[in-house]
């Protein structure tokens, strides 16, 4: 036996590879830059004079609030009952077209909210076909003399964005229903329970959490939303940001107002963790689906309408409307090349922020793999939570925070770099879509078992030899899909483009907007067209890997 | 002979455990030298090979693999520098790589004729030379594990570390691949630690065993040592079976206890002690008796069935000098 191994080490050296150490630093500074612009925004908000506050507070925040309030219930309530309603009767009976509507129920998160109100307020317009056609069916010829009161107002804003947003909770509903309650479902029923009892009694409660999840999905894209309550005269909160901003030019207010929101959203998350709590379903509780009971005639045309009405008025009908409209412009006029421009700018912005976002989402959740690892998860987690808050924060106040740090940055720079080119808006995309990356890119490393890692690592492959060779080729099809979202959700965004895109640069998304700020319904029909196509195959992703994938952690926590 | 592998004094506890899964715990490998972790799940053999491996930081102590410091509190060599190849319960080869491919896998200095040449002849050191192109699902279970040890055996590794290696075989299979394994690595000259929970396995593969429980080692000795000698009532109980007895069962002076081997008692009707059967069956070239003692304990024996007048009521011969006696709990 030798004499004890003398060190050749300096005692107390690192404990880990120094390429380990940085993959954590590097997940805290992705960190960073989603709270950085947050303590900026608080800093902002004080720094407004204080009568301007109280001003402020009484004619703009506190009128404001209650119709973002309003707005939230009223679709909260709208969209968990369509959404409820469409996964009960898909889980529970048989009946024509069932096959097909359990799909189609999910096309209407195709048409964003400021879309859909786009369509209506033509469809519904004075001179629109709806309001004609009904006088012509009264024998009334001219609108003089017959029109319906104005329909601007927070009602049909409830309305049209509970018909896009119900998807959310449908979709999470429906996952309950058909996995985790279903053996429940069939013990209620074996004990002599009829179907509503059913319904009432036990589904209800165990549908709680999946409810929670899907409501405060609707909710915070109703908070996101800028669009729709614009057009339809509803002056929320956000709208209240962007306003304040542009045309005030009132920072402090603005930034004062983003906190209101932030409040809100807040809210919005305790809801969900309430509506959540002591509800952990184990995961090999999956049982297959229950049995279908078959509806016969009335019953069955009855469960078949309820599923159509909200895919017609929420998708075929705007689709409709979109197509016909786009037809017309485009036998008369073409495509302008302005508007080619804004689809190539879009997708240029698109793919930008897809691979910014990618690349981010792979740096925190790498890091939090290798904290798993070494088994001090901690700072990684810590990273990864605040990574994935981006999808909570709406476009408005995303924008507003970022707008200090990166004035300041452009004056340090010298020259404006992040406000006045893409940089910004791309930044701004990437930490609000951050969500989604990390979300299906952790999904995709817990499919992975840490001996593959391991295997790796004393093969001689370090780290990022490790994520190289082993992680990348089988997290593709996670990449993928996150790609694919976070593309597409991009493309469809509207508010953080509005208050960040360069001068001179517009996307589809804020080429619409225009067309329908300005009342003119010229070629924003087909930028609305190419905006709900694109939108499609997130659909399909949306329906094969389910909500949670799509949409995960930090904003609606895992 | 001097060691390659040295545990030192080692200590690990999971981060929010609270007891250490490992405790003080010392071990040394000769080169060339085949090693086994013996001990029922949870006695931390598997915490130990991973603390060699570099998958888990040490609380305390050191380890080092010939000459060269691993591991100590604070510092750990990052595993793809310890030149310790590992071979995994369940194999962990790469799903998207072909079998080829995962045993070249730690080849990547190499250049790609010399890099081809060793894989090929790694494939045909475990049989697999024709099956080189097959992805892991497309391979049985037996030639999963080959393709796992030729994996680990590719970039020529200081020590080899086998967990559990051949669990999910089947019984023929594994019977063939642990004498085949072991010819393997000491036809190779190299040093390697198994962990099993199969005494027999163990047996096979290992020069010594290190009988593990409650994150420490027992004994370490040599198969026929810890059998004949066992150090603790634990080791006794692991290695070779067998039925405790008080020595007054036995009618032997004395309150110890008695492990009683397979084969140490027989039937002889002048003997001492007095025994019914209360069940018997065959099982093999002999009947197997399970015998009750005045005292009420029980123990097992068997006897080639010509032997026996009376299976009712027995007289059994205690060799009184070779048991193997422990003080009372």
């Amino acid at each position: 036996m030798t004499a004890r191994t003398p060190l050749p080490w300096r005692a107390g050296a690192a404990l880990t590879p120094r390429s380990a150490t940085v993959w954590t630093w590097g997940a805290l500074l992705v960190a960073a830059l989603m709270v950085l612009p947050l303590l900026s925004l608080a800093w902002t908000a004080a720094t407004g004079s204080a009568e301007l506050w109280a001003h402020l507070f009484a004619h703009v925040l506190l009128p404001a609030t209650q119709s973002t309030l309003l707005l939230l219930g009223g679709v909260g309530l709208l969209a968990c009952l369509i959404g409820t309603a469409c996964a009960w009767l898909i889980a529970t009976y048989n009946f024509p077209a069932r096959g097909l509507l359990q799909w189609a129920l999910l096309l209407p998160l195709a048409v964003p909210t400021y879309i859909i109100a786009y369509a209506y307020l033509d469809l519904l317009h004075p001179l629109g076909p709806f309001q004609s056609g009904l006088r012509w069916a009264l024998g009334y010829d001219s609108p003089r003399q017959f029109r319906l009161p104005d329909f601007r107002h927070l009602g049909t804003c409830i309305l049209l964005l509970s018909l896009v947003l119900y998807p959310y909770v449908y979709l999470s509903v429906r996952a309950m229903l058909v996995t985790q309650a279903a053996s429940l479902i069939e013990a209620a029923r074996s004990l002599g329970s009829g179907s509503l009892d059913v319904f009432f009694r036990v589904i209800l409660p165990l549908l709680r959490p999946a409810l929670a999840v899907g409501v405060a999905l609707v909710l915070l894209e109703c908070l996101n939303d800028i669009g729709a309550s614009e057009f339809l005269g509803v002056k929320t909160l956000t709208v209240t940001i962007y306003n304040t901003w542009v045309t005030r030019s009132d920072l402090p207010g603005a930034a004062q107002i983003a906190l209101a929101v932030l409040t809100v959203v807040f809210l919005v998350l305790s809801l969900e963790a309430f509506g959540r709590r002591q509800r952990r379903y184990a995961a090999g509780q999956r049982a297959q689906a229950p049995s279908r009971i078959d509806l016969r005639g009335w019953r069955a045309g009855l469960a078949c309408l309820c599923c159509v009405l909200p895919i017609v008025f929420g998708f075929v009908l705007p689709l409709l409307y979109l197509l016909t409209v786009s037809a017309r412009r485009w036998r008369a006029e073409g495509l302008s090349p302005q508007l080619l421009e804004s689809a190539a700018n879009t997708l240029i912005l698109g793919l930008t922020v897809t691979a910014l976002t990618v690349l981010l989402g792979l740096v925190v959740t790498y890091a939090l793999r290798l904290g798993q690892l070494r088994r001090r998860p901690l700072l990684a987690q810590i990273a990864q939570r605040v990574g994935s808050l981006g999808y909570a924060l709406p476009g408005t106040v995303l924008a507003i925070a970022l707008l200090v740090p990166m004035a300041a940055m452009d004056e340090f720079v010298g020259r404006t770099w992040l406000l006045g080119g893409l940089a910004g808006l791309v930044l701004a995309c990437s930490l609000r879509f951050l969500t989604i990356a990390s979300g299906n890119l952790d999904a995709g490393f817990a499919r992975v078992p840490q001996n593959l890692d391991q295997a790796a690592r004393s093969l001689g492959a370090g780290p990022g030899g490790t994520l190289m060779r082993i992680h990348l080729p089988l997290l593709r099809p996670a990449l993928a899909a996150a790609a694919m979202l976070i593309l597409i959700d991009t493309m469809k965004e509207l508010p953080a483009s509005l208050l960040l895109r360069p001068l001179g640069f517009e996307t589809l998304a804020t080429w619409l907007y225009a067309d329908a700020s300005r009342g003119s319904y010229e070629e924003g029909a087909l930028a609305a067209l190419m905006i709900v196509l694109i939108g499609i195959p997130g659909i399909v992703i949306l329906a094969k890997l389910g909500l949670r994938s799509a949409v995960r952690s930090g904003g609606v926590s895992p | 002979m001097s060691d390659m592998l040295r545990v030192e004094a080692i200590t690990l506890r999971y981060p929010g455990a609270p007891r250490p899964v490992i405790v003080d715990l010392d071990l040394a490998l000769f080169a060339g030298e085949i090693g086994c972790l013996l001990g029922a799940s949870g006695c931390g053999k598997t915490s130990v090979l991973r603390a060699i491996a570099g998958f888990e930081p040490l609380q305390k102590g050191c380890i080092s693999l010939g000459g060269r410091l691993l591991a100590q509190a604070g510092f750990s060599l990052p595993p793809e520098q310890r030149q310790i190849g590992t071979m995994f319960q369940d194999y962990a080869l790469f799903p998207h790589l072909s079998a080829a491919d995962n045993v070249a896998f730690g080849l990547r200095k190499l250049d790609r004729p010399t890099r081809q040449a060793r894989v090929a002849q790694l494939l045909d050191m475990v049989d697999l030379h024709d099956r080189g192109g097959l992805f892991p699902h497309q391979l049985s279970g037996g030639q999963q594990q080959r393709v796992a040890l030729a994996r680990a055996l590719a970039a020529e590794p200081a020590l080899l570390l086998l967990d559990e290696p051949f669990s999910n075989l089947d019984v023929d299979t594994r019977s063939r691949l642990l004498v085949e394994t072991r010819q393997l690595l000491k036809a190779r000259g190299l040093c390697a630690l198994m962990v099993s929970h199969d005494p027999a396995e163990a047996m096979a593969m290992s020069d010594r065993i290190a009988v593990m429980a409650h994150g420490q080692i027992l004994q370490f000795d040599r198969p026929q040592v810890l059998y004949e000698q066992p150090a603790h009532p634990a080791v006794a109980e692991s290695i070779g079976g067998g039925w405790w007895l008080k020595a007054q069962s036995l009618g032997l002076p004395g309150d110890d206890r008695i492990r009683l081997r397979n084969g140490q008692i027989g039937i002889d009707p002048t003997g001492p002690l007095r025994a019914q059967c209360v069940a018997d069956w065959f099982s093999g070239p002999e009947h197997r008796l399970r015998l009750r003692l005045a005292t009420g304990e029980h123990l097992e024996l068997s006897v080639a069935v010509r032997d026996v007048d009376e299976w009712v009521n027995l007289r059994l011969l205690v060799p009184e000098s070779a048991l193997l006696r422990f003080p009372p709990l």
